[in-house]
C-alpha cells in the first residue's frame, strides 16, 4: 500500500488546485472590464464645446484657452525658485506647499501646480519653460463670454459633482458640465462627446504604450453650436433699464414662442463664473440671500398677477356666455358682497367690458367672476370650469420648455379649496381671484405667455430659448401651437380694452407714436413677515403688453418688485422695450432718464432696516444722478461695464 | 556486439508531456517578458529569447543523456553526487549574489545555479545507496546515512539563503517511505506539522491543552498501560516544539518570512498593520491572485493580459509565471496546466513502479516526488494556499539552470526506463 501515498497526494493536490482555480477564476472572478482594469489608463480627449449665438448671429459664448502648470515631482531638477515663483506670480511658501502636495499625490504622475494662468503670463512663461525640468504646461478650455449680459440666460459650466456622476456615467471626476441656463439645458449638444484613449500602464503607473494598439480608442465629437432666441440688444437694453431694481422681464415673439429677452434683475457678469474665480464668485452670489442674484425672477418668481389677470376673467366670462360685451355694470367705488366690501380705484360709474378693462374696474370683474362661478348655481363646479379655461393659457403649470428652472404658479380649483371649505362653497369665498389677488399666482414667463396667447387671439407656442442647432430640427413641442379653450371671436373686445388702456386708460402716458400697443397695468399688494408680523410692503408694479395690435411682434410681461403702480415702473419699462424692439430707436429719452434716475434700492432696504417704514403713496423715491448709471453700450459691443 | 542487441523503448508520453509544458511555458515567458513591438526570438537580452535558446540547448542535452549507457548513471552516481556537493561548496567562494541568495556561478554573461543540478545528483545517490543490497532501510544506522545524503546538499543550499530549494529535499521522504521507511516517521512528521501550524495559529496554550487530552487519551486507551514516564516525555517534547516554533516565528525569522506566514495563517488582526502588510509582504500574493482571478473562464487571450503587460506581478517570468497562465488563458488554460502536471507526475510514478531494477525505481520515484513538491509549492503559493516560498515551476519558469536541471532529472529516468526490457 506504500506506493499509493504519493499517487494519492498528487491527485489530491491536483483536485485542490482545480478547486482553488475554480474559486478564483469562476466563482469569485472579477474579470477586468476595460474601464475598471487598473492596468489600463483611460485618457480622455475633450472636444471643443459648442458656441452660443443670439438670434441675429451675434456670438455670445465662445471658448478660451487656459493654461495649467503641471509638475512631475520625480523629474524635477534643482531650479531657480525665485525666478520661477516670480513668473508664476506665487510666493515661495506656496511653491513649497504645492510641491509637497504633488509629491504626496504621486512622484510619477503629473499634478496641477498652478492652474488657470492668464494668456499674458503663459506667453512669458512659455519661453522659459524648458529651463524647469519636470514642469510642463497643460492647455485646457474654459468658457469665454463675449458679453456681460444674460448671465441668467447663458448660465455657466463647472466641475461635475457626485450626483452628476451617479446620474450619468458619461461624466468623470473633473469633467465640466453646464450648471445653469442654456449651458445646462443644452449640455448634451454643446459638450459633444469626449474621445477616449486607452494606455497600457505598468505598476509604477507609467504609460508603456497604447492598449490593444488603439483599437478601443474613440475620437472626440465636437460640440455643436447653438443659436438662441434672445435678441441680445433687447436683452442688454432691458438689463440696462432694470438697474437698481429687482424683478423680471420676459419678452416673447407671439408668432413663434421664441423668447426675445429674459431679464432677471439684479444680475451679474457671466465672466465672473469662469475659471479660477468661479468658486469664490459663485459663493458670493449664493450668499447674497437678500438680492438673490442667482434667483431667476422672470422664471422662478411667483407673484399674484394682479390686474392683468382680469383679462383672463373677461375671456372666460365671454366664452361661458355669462355676459355680453355691451352689458353694463355699475361700480359704486367698490363691490359689496354680504357685509364685506372690495374697494375700487376706477372712479365709479357704469362700465361695459372695454371700459372695465381700460379703467381696471374691480367691481366689474368681481361681478364677472361671480357670474362665471355661479353660472349653474354651483360654484364648486363653476370654479373647476373657470380653472380649466385659465390653465389652457399655460398658467398654473410648468410650461414644459427648455429652461432649466421654472415654477408652476397656482391656479386654484375646487380641490384646492377643499381643506378651507370642506362643505359649502360660494363664489364670494374666492372673490380676490377676480382681480388677480387671492390664491392665483403666476410667474412673469407665464404672464408673458398669456399675453402672447391673447395677442395671437387664442393660441400660443411653448416659449423656448433655442432657435437653431446645427443640423437638427427643433422638437415639435416648440413648433406646434397650443390652443386655448377660448374662441377666437372673444379676444377682440378684450384686445380693444387693452388698446384703450394705452389710448385713454391707466397707461395713457406711455404711448409710442404710430405704434398700436395693447397692455394692462397691475398693482399687486404684497406682504412680508418681518419679526413674525405680517407687514404690507409697497405694491409690486406689473405690466403686460403686446404690439402692434395686429400681427403682433412682441408680447411681454414686466415685473418690478415694490414699484407701486403698474404704469410707474413696469409700464415705462414695457413701453420702452417695445419701442426698442420694433422701432429700434428710443424717442422718449425722458422715460429712460426717469427710470435710470429712480432707484428702488431704498425700498428694498426697508424690511431689513428694522425700523418702521411707510409704503406706497407715502414712499419717497431715491433719486440717483444719471451719471452713476452704467452707460448704454453701443451697438457693436453689448457689454455693460460699470 | 551485445550493445546492438539491446532494445530501447523511450516513453514518448512522458517526452510529449515534457515538451508541451516547456513549450507552453515559453509562450507565457514571452508574454510576461516582452516589451515593445518587435519580438526578437533569439534575443540575448530578452528573457524569452534566452529561454528559447535554453530550450534548444536542452534538446542537445537530452540527446547526450539518452546516448550515454544506462549503467553509467548507476556506476557514477557517487561521483556525480560528490561533484555536485563540491559545486555547492564552491559557491561560498565564487558565488554570485542575486536577490539575496548566493546560489549562482557567474560564467561571464550567464549564470549557473548548481542547486538545480544537485537535485538529480542527490536522487542518483539516494537511489544508489538504498538499492544497495547491503542497505537495510529498516535499520536506524542506515537511515541516518540516507538522511545524511539528503540533508548535506539541502543544508548547503539553506546556507546560501535559498529556503525554497531546500524544501524540495523533503520530496525524498515520499521515496524513502515507498522503499520501506517505518510508518512512525510519517506519523511523527504529520503530527509535528499539525502541532507547528496549530501553535502558530491558536497559540501554545490551546495547542498544548488539546495535545494533553490527545496524548493521555491515547495512552490510557492502550491495553498494556505504559509507564507514566512515556506520555510526560511526549508532552515535554511537544511543548518544546510548540515554543520553539513560536519563538522561531516571532524572533528568529527575518521580517519578510514572518510576514508571509502571518498573511498565510491570517494572524494579523490589526486592520492598519494588515493594510501595510498587504502593500509590502503580501503585495506579490495579492497581485498574483488578482491577475489569476481577472482571467475568468476563458482568459484575456495570449499576449493580451493587461496585468501581465503592466508588470503588476513582480518576478512574473520566473516564480510567478503561473499568473500569466491564469490571466491570459483563464480557468481553461490553468486547469490544463494543472492537469498536464498531474499526468506527467503520475506517468513518471507509474513508470517507476514498473521498473525491475530497484535503482531505477527509486530514481524514478525521486523524479516524480521532486516534480510534485515543486508543483505543489509553486502553484500553491501563487494561489495563496501556501506561504510565499521562492521556487520555480518546473519547465515553466524562466531560467536555464532550472530547465536543464529538470531536463537532466527527467531524461536520466527516461533513459533508465528505456532499458527496462533489458533488465531481468
Amino acid at each position: 500500500m506504500r506506493q499509493f501515498l504519493l499517487f494519492l497526494s498528487v491527485i489530491l493536490v491536483g483536485v485542490l488546485f482545480t478547486a482553488r482555480l475554480f474559486y478564483l477564476q469562476i466563482y469569485n472572478s472579477n474579470s477586468d472590464s476595460i474601464f475598471d482594469d487598473n492596468a489600463i489608463r483611460k485618457v480622455y480627449d475633450y472636444p471643443k464645446r459648442g458656441f452660443v449665438y443670439d438670434r441675429n448671429g451675434t456670438l455670445l459664448v465662445a471658448n478660451q484657452p487656459s493654461y495649467d502648470v503641471m509638475v512631475i515631482p520625480r523629474e524635477v531638477e534643482p531650479l531657480d525658485t525665485l525666478e520661477f515663483c516670480r513668473l508664476l506670480k506665487i510666493d515661495k511658501a506656496r511653491f513649497i506647499s504645492q510641491f509637497e502636495k504633488a509629491k504626496h499625490y504621486s512622484w510619477r504622475i503629473a499634478s496641477p501646480f498652478v492652474s488657470h494662468l492668464s494668456k499674458e503670463d503663459y506667453a512669458v512663461l512659455q519661453e522659459k519653460m524648458r529651463k524647469y525640468k519636470g514642469f510642463h504646461i497643460q492647455k485646457r478650455s474654459l468658457r469665454q463670454y463675449e458679453t456681460t449680459i444674460g448671465a441668467n440666460v447663458l448660465g455657466d459650466i463647472g466641475e461635475v459633482n457626485n450626483r452628476d456622476i451617479n446620474n450619468d456615467p458619461y461624466y468623470n471626476l473633473g469633467d465640466l458640465i453646464g450648471k445653469q441656463g442654456v449651458e445646462k439645458s443644452y449640455e448634451a449638444i454643446l459638450r459633444g462627446r469626449k474621445g477616449i484613449k486607452f494606455f497600457q500602464k505598468d505598476r509604477f503607473n507609467r504609460n508603456i504604450g497604447p492598449y490593444n494598439d488603439g483599437a478601443n480608442d474613440t475620437l472626440p465629437e465636437p460640440g455643436k453650436d447653438i443659436k438662441i432666441t434672445i435678441d441680445s440688444e433687447l436683452q442688454a437694453y432691458g438689463e440696462w433699464l432694470m438697474q437698481n431694481k429687482r424683478g423680471g422681464i420676459i419678452a416673447i415673439e407671439p408668432s413663434t414662442g421664441e423668447i426675445l429677452a429674459m431679464i432677471a434683475a439684479p444680475s451679474y457678469n457671466p465672466n465672473d463664473l469662469v475659471g479660477r474665480k468661479r468658486s469664490k464668485n459663485f459663493n458670493k452670489l449664493l450668499r447674497d440671500t437678500i438680492a438673490k442674484p442667482l434667483f431667476n425672477r422672470s422664471l422662478q418668481g411667483v407673484y399674484n398677477p394682479g390686474s392683468p389677470f382680469k383679462l383672463m376673467n373677461a375671456l372666460v366670462a365671454l366664452q361661458e356666455d355669462v355676459i355680453k360685451t355691451n352689458d353694463r355694470i355699475v361700480c359704486q367705488n367698490g363691490y359689496k358682497f354680504g357685509n364685506r366690501f372690495m374697494g375700487c380705484h376706477c372712479g365709479g360709474g357704469s362700465r361695459d367690458m372695454v371700459l372695465g378693462i381700460q379703467k381696471s374696474c374691480n367691481a366689474y370683474f368681481a361681478n364677472l367672476y361671480r357670474k362665471i362661478l355661479d353660472k349653474n348655481n354651483n360654484a364648486s363646479n363653476g370654479i373647476d370650469v373657470w380653472s380649466n379655461h385659465v390653465k389652457s393659457f399655460g398658467l398654473g403649470n410648468y410650461l414644459n420648455n427648455d429652461l432649466v428652472v421654472g415654477q408652476k404658479g397656482r391656479i386654484p380649483d375646487r380641490d384646492y379649496y377643499r381643506n378651507a371649505y370642506p362643505k359649502e362653497f360660494y363664489s364670494t369665498y374666492t372673490l380676490s381671484n377676480a382681480i388677480g389677488q387671492g390664491e392665483v399666482a403666476t410667474t412673469p414667463i407665464q404672464l408673458a405667455n398669456m399675453t402672447a396667447a391673447i395677442a395671437n387671439r387664442g393660441y400660443y407656442y411653448t416659449p423656448h430659448i433655442i432657435k437653431a442647432i446645427d443640423g437638427e430640427t427643433l422638437p415639435e413641442n416648440f413648433t406646434k401651437p397650443n390652443y386655448t379653450t377660448i374662441a377666437k371671436k372673444h379676444f377682440d373686445p378684450v384686445i380693444e380694452g387693452m388698446f384703450q388702456v394705452y389710448k385713454n386708460g391707466t397707461a395713457s402716458g406711455l404711448q409710442v407714436k404710430d405704434l398700436e400697443i395693447c397692455g394692462k397695468t397691475g398693482t399687486v399688494e404684497n406682504f412680508a413677515i418681518i419679526d413674525s408680523v405680517r407687514t404690507q410692503l409697497t405694491d409690486h408694479s406689473i405690466f403686460v403688453a403686446f404690439a402692434p395690435k395686429d400681427n403682433p411682434k412682441i408680447a411681454l410681461a414686466v415685473f418690478v418688485e415694490n414699484g407701486y403702480f403698474g404704469s410707474r415702473f413696469a409700464g415705462r419699462v414695457a413701453s420702452l422695450m417695445i419701442e426698442k424692439y420694433i422701432n429700434k430707436t428710443i424717442s422718449r429719452k425722458d422715460l429712460e432718464e426717469w427710470l435710470l434716475t429712480h432707484s428702488l434700492e431704498n425700498e428694498y432696504a426697508k424690511p431689513q432696516s428694522g425700523k418702521p417704514f411707510k409704503i406706497n403713496r407715502e414712499t419717497e423715491y431715491q433719486i440717483i444722478p444719471l451719471e452713476e448709471n452704467i452707460a448704454f453700450p453701443d451697438k457693436t459691443n453689448i457689454k455693460l461695464t460699470p | 556486439m551485445r550493445q546492438t542487441d539491446r532494445h530501447f523503448k523511450f516513453d514518448w508520453i512522458t517526452i510529449l508531456l515534457f515538451f508541451i509544458l516547456a513549450g507552453f511555458g515559453w509562450l507565457n515567458i514571452l508574454s510576461a517578458s516582452h516589451t515593445g513591438e518587435i519580438i526578437d526570438y533569439f534575443s540575448f537580452t530578452e528573457f524569452y529569447g534566452k529561454q528559447l535558446i535554453f530550450i534548444i540547448l536542452s534538446v542537445i542535452l537530452i540527446i547526450l543523456i539518452l546516448s550515454i549507457d544506462t549503467k553509467f548513471y548507476e556506476r557514477f552516481s557517487s561521483i556525480i553526487y560528490f561533484a555536485s556537493l563540491l559545486s555547492l561548496v564552491g559557491l561560498f567562494i565564487f558565488g554570485k549574489n542575486i536577490n539575496g541568495a548566493t546560489s549562482w556561478y557567474d560564467l561571464g554573461g550567464m549564470t549557473l545555479q548548481p542547486s538545480e543540478f544537485a537535485k538529480a545528483a542527490t536522487a542518483l545517490a539516494v537511489a544508489k545507496y538504498v538499492s544497495d543490497l547491503q542497505t537495510d532501510i529498516k535499520l536506524f544506522k542506515h537511515q541516518i546515512r540516507i538522511f545524511a545524503i539528503i540533508v548535506i546538499p539541502a543544508f548547503l543550499i539553506l546556507l546560501q539563503k535559498d529556503a525554497g530549494s531546500t524544501l524540495v529535499y523533503g520530496a525524498f521522504f515520499f521515496v524513502l517511505y515507498r522503499e520501506g521507511l517505518p510508518k512512525i516517521y510519517l506519523i511523527i512528521g504529520s503530527l509535528l506539522t499539525v502541532l507547528a501550524i496549530s501553535a502558530l495559529k491558536f497559540g501554545v496554550i490551546i495547542t498544548m491543552c488539546i495535545t494533553v487530552l490527545l496524548v493521555f487519551g491515547y495512552f490510557f486507551s492502550l491495553k498494556k498501560k505504559p509507564s507514566f514516564f512515556q506520555p510526560v516525555l511526549t508532552l515535554t517534547i511537544a511543548l518544546l516544539i510548540a515554543f520553539g516554533v513560536r519563538y522561531t516565528y516571532s524572533t528568529l525569522l527575518p521580517v519578510h518570512q514572518k510576514d508571509r506566514i502571518t498573511i498565510w495563517l491570517s494572524l494579523e488582526k490589526d486592520a492598519e498593520k494588515l493594510e501595510k502588510m498587504k502593500k509590502e509582504a503580501a503585495y506579490n500574493l495579492l497581485e498574483s491572485e488578482k491577475a489569476i482571478s481577472s482571467g475568468g473562464l476563458k482568459g484575456k487571450g495570449f499576449m493580451e493580459g493587461t496585468r501581465t503587460k503592466g508588470k503588476f506581478v513582480p518576478e512574473q517570468h520566473t516564480d510567478y509565471i503561473f499568473t500569466t497562465v491564469g490571466e491570459e488563458w483563464g480557468f481553461i488554460g490553468s486547469f490544463s496546466v494543472v492537469l498536464i502536471f498531474v499526468l506527467l507526475i503520475l506517468r513518471i510514478l507509474h513508470l517507476a513502479e514498473l521498473q525491475k531494477s530497484q535503482f531505477s525505481r527509486i530514481y524514478g520515484y525521486s523524479v516524480g516526488a521532486i516534480l510534485f513538491i515543486h508543483f505543489l509549492i509553486n502553484i500553491g503559493m501563487v494561489m495563496g494556499l501556501i506561504p510565499t516560498i521562492g521556487i520555480p515551476l518546473p519547465l515553466f519558469s524562466y531560467g536555464g539552470s532550472g530547465l536543464w536541471g529538470f531536463t537532466i532529472l527527467v531524461f536520466i529516468f527516461i533513459k533508465l526506463d528505456s532499458n527496462r526490457i533489458n533488465e531481468w
